[in-house]
């Protein structure tokens, strides 16, 4: 992967210490594995393993590389099976011309599936998208309730962060709900999908939640501290013209 | 170690969570504070010249800890060398504590955290878990026990803020 750029200035730079001390600590991972990664401009294919933290797709030459050989951020990408000369392959992509595909191939199909759903919800925006929805739920819920005694209003749409004050509130909720609690609005959402859906619906299910990561971005975009002028860059794939069906 | 760096300065672009110009300095011995144009994005910490386009670097913000030093300043450290600094000089006291409360729950880990004590406040309450809609209720990553084994008995007072 080629780190200089055009202009001719030195690479970004990134706290590189740091991050391979998050690549191998402790804490459990979101996923790992054997995956085959071509590389660069059409060179060999080579097993790496692969290592899913959070946001970031480290891969390491074997699994007990103390030090990773490199990393994929994956905020903004899409994941899409491919049609391609590896079996149970598929392809980490990101918008904007000149944006390198990552072609890995796993060694079933099982971790194939494994794979591509945990990186098509790998993404901080996904997770973000969740917690507002929960806190917007829990905030529901403490209006509704008839046992609710406190004042503090944690106010979830307006402020994208989880607040301290609004913590201590809620751990001071009875253990028991009471005994006619309201039923929060149900969002305008999808119904749960089945744990073996065809594979086919994960595009689907990543274009969904684009449309909504854009809804919520233009909905507290408002409130940002942004700088003026900038704009979203992140799509999710639109349309299933990339996506194979399963057979 | 490679990484994607035309989408991280892609990143680096989009709608900031904070941004504002600190002085900034690195942890090396003898450096110098200069002024920085620093922007908060998801789970990165991107720092600019002022007058330029391109980020001169990013510091991802996960296993790092926020101090104050300083009044009107504040450091980033990490997990690994808590004695390596980067140091930052805001204009007040209070944009200095914005910074760092921002900062404390940037990260992907804190997310991760808020989303599970949301999850089971939620489940206590209508007996009900409210990842089930969404399909996610297996997703390993929203499980109790992907937290690192001393946050997992957390009570809900603390997020699990480095310290």
């Amino acid at each position: 992967m080629i780190q200089g750029t055009n202009t001719g200035r030195a690479a970004m730079k990134l706290n590189e210490r740091s991050l391979a001390f998050y690549a191998t600590c402790d804490a459990p991972v979101d996923n790992a594995g054997f995956l085959h990664k071509r590389g660069g401009r059409g060179a060999g294919s080579h097993r790496r393993w692969f290592v899913l933290r959070g946001n970031m797709l480290f891969y390491f030459e074997s699994e007990a590389s103390r030090e990773p050989l490199g990393v994929i951020l994956l905020e903004g990408c899409t994941v899409e099976l491919v049609d391609a000369r590896e079996e149970f392959a598929f392809a980490v992509r990101f918008a904007g011309g000149r944006s390198r595909s990552y072609v890995l191939a796993a060694d079933s199909q099982a971790a194939l599936e494994g794979w591509v759903k945990a990186l098509s919800r790998a993404s901080f925006h996904y997770l973000r998208l969740v917690v507002r929805e929960l806190e917007q739920q829990l905030a529901a819920m403490r209006e509704g309730s008839p046992a609710n005694t406190l004042s503090a209003n944690p106010n979830p749409i307006s402020n994208p962060r989880p607040k301290e004050n609004g913590r201590a509130v809620w751990s001071a909720l009875p253990e028991q709900p009471t005994a006619a609690p309201k039923r929060p609005p149900l969002p305008p959402r999808r119904r749960a999908s089945a744990p073996n859906r065809p594979l086919a619906s994960f595009a689907q299910l990543h274009e969904h939640y684009g449309r909504e990561v854009r809804a919520l971005r233009s909905q507290w975009r408002g409130g940002q501290a942004g700088l003026a002028g900038l704009e979203v860059w992140h799509r999710s794939s639109s349309g299933g013209t990339h996506t194979q069906d399963q057979p | 170690m490679r990484y994607n760096e035309k989408e991280l300065q892609a990143l680096s672009r989009q709608p900031a969570e904070m941004a504002a110009e600190l002085g900034m300095r690195g942890p090396k011995k003898g450096s110098v504070a200069k002024r920085r144009l620093v922007k908060l994005v998801v789970n990165f910490l991107f720092y600019f010249r002022p007058d330029e386009a391109e980020p001169l670097g990013a510091l991802l913000l996960e296993r790092c800890r926020v101090a104050q030093e300083e009044p009107g300043g504040f450091s980033i450290s990490f997990v690994e060398d808590l004695s390596r600094k980067y140091h930052f000089e805001c204009c007040s006291q209070e944009q200095c504590q914005e910074w760092m409360e921002a900062l404390r729950r940037a990260s992907y880990e804190y997310m991760r955290q808020s989303l599970i004590f949301y999850r089971n406040e939620i489940r206590k309450m209508t007996g009900k878990d409210p990842l089930e809609q969404f399909g996610i209720s297996e997703e390993a990553r929203f499980q109790l026990n992907s937290l690192p084994r001393d946050e997992q008995t957390c009570t809900g007072s603390q997020l699990g803020v480095l310290d």
